[in-house]
């Protein structure tokens, strides 16, 4: 019953999905790559005002999406209504797009701190944004072999009582 | 203390977990404005952000988890404990306990304390010294109150408002240490203002997952599914 498209919280397996993988890639970040390689920076000198704007509103709401992401899966779960496929759907596309903004807007556009110092960065950056990339897309096509089916075939009667 | 102890006689034991809790809160936040922490905060601005952590979000905490107002009220007689909610139901107090305002006096108080001469003026004033201490506790406990309901709260916003308030709060907070770390207040060595930076940023992170936590889990309890009539008779039949 939780695996079809008439799952009543068909949209809350998306978006409990989508927060966690957010909250996840930006702890994998902080834990990583700036605490256990330290490859990262806490400031960089040439990071914009922009950039310190959007690092600590992402900063904030992926540790407030982490934890609201999982009692949203514990929420799915006691009304059984999980969908295991369409949640790790929503946590790929939640990693990817993050990973994304973070490889290009923040450490690129806005300066916010590179990925690696002293080094040939491009290798990094091909690999990050890569992985970012490949991540969207698997996300994305698990949601839409997921989707509700409109229209042909998947269609049924609201008001049936099956 | 004292009020847990005389409630005990009339009414149904009061928690030992509280008293303990508001213990340590108090502790804390004594321990952050006298004594040797307190002489160390004056030279060493790590110290003195550990004192800000200490005053404004972990005491706060601890005694917001304590229900001190709960207590008041059942220990108070009649009269004066109505009295009181009709003080807490008044527009004031809603106003003050809005999420929005909370955060700007939290927040807000400490960007005019960091971002501006305050910090350097407040060394050399006695009286603005005890000002900006109690209105750093003041805000942090206000703030806390308006996010979590412990204790009872006439006026309730929904989780939703909450939650985006927190998290533009939380941006605040570390948006303003990372500022700190690159633009040390009058009168701080640079060095000096790196570790209080992150040390505010890393540590404010870690009282604040508590107050996420709490939202979140009120959330889950509240929203918790319930039978429908017709779903038992579905069921029984």
């Amino acid at each position: 019953m939780a695996n079809g498209a008439r799952n009543p919280y068909y949209a809350r397996n998306l978006w409990s999905g989508f927060l966690f993988g957010l909250g996840l890639v930006a702890f994998f970040d902080e834990a990583v790559f700036h605490q256990l390689l330290n490859w990262h920076h806490f400031y960089d000198k040439s990071t914009t005002q922009m950039g310190l704007v959007s690092d600590g509103f992402f900063h904030a709401f992926s540790w407030f999406a982490t934890v609201g992401g999982l009692f949203m899966y514990a929420d799915l779960r006691r009304r059984q209504t999980l969908w295991k496929t369409r949640w790790w759907g929503g946590v790929l596309l939640g990693m990817g797009v993050f990973q994304l903004y973070d490889g290009t807007v923040q450490h690129k556009l806005m300066q916010l701190h590179q990925i690696r110092y002293n080094v040939n960065i491009l290798p990094y950056d091909l690999v990050w944004n890569i992985t970012a990339v490949l991540m969207v897309l698997a996300g994305s096509i698990i949601l839409l072999k997921t989707r509700r089916k409109a229209g042909t075939g998947g269609v049924t009667n609201p008001l049936s009582n099956e | 203390m004292g009020a847990a102890f005389l409630s005990n006689r009339r009414h149904r034991r009061w928690p030992l977990y509280r008293s303990v809790l508001w213990g340590i809160g108090t502790s804390i936040a004594l321990l952050s404005v006298a004594g040797p922490l307190a002489e160390r905060a004056h030279v060493d601005f790590t110290v003195h952000m550990l004192g800000h952590l200490f005053l404004g979000m972990l005491a706060p905490l601890l005694m917001v988890l304590a229900a001190p107002m709960t207590l008041l009220l059942r220990t108070l007689p009649v009269t004066a404990a109505r009295r009181l909610t009709k003080l807490l139901r008044s527009k004031p107090v809603r106003v003050l306990s809005d999420p929005i305002t909370a955060t700007i006096l939290n927040i807000g108080g400490l960007w005019l304390l960091y971002a501006t001469d305050l910090y350097m003026l407040m060394h050399h004033s006695l009286l603005l010294h005890v000002f900006v201490h109690i209105h750093v506790f003041l805000a942090g406990y206000l703030f806390t109150i308006s996010m979590v309901y412990i204790d009872p709260t006439p006026h309730r916003h929904s989780y939703l408002y909450r939650g985006i308030v927190l998290v533009i709060a939380l941006a605040g907070h570390g948006i303003l240490s990372k500022y700190i770390y690159a633009n040390p207040p009058a009168g701080v060595a640079a060095d000096q203002a790196q570790a209080g930076g992150k040390l505010m940023y890393y540590g404010g992170d870690m009282i604040d997952i508590v107050i996420i936590f709490l939202l979140c889990l009120h959330w889950y309890q509240d929203s918790r599914p319930r039978k429908r009539a017709g779903q038992v008779t579905w069921q029984n039949s």
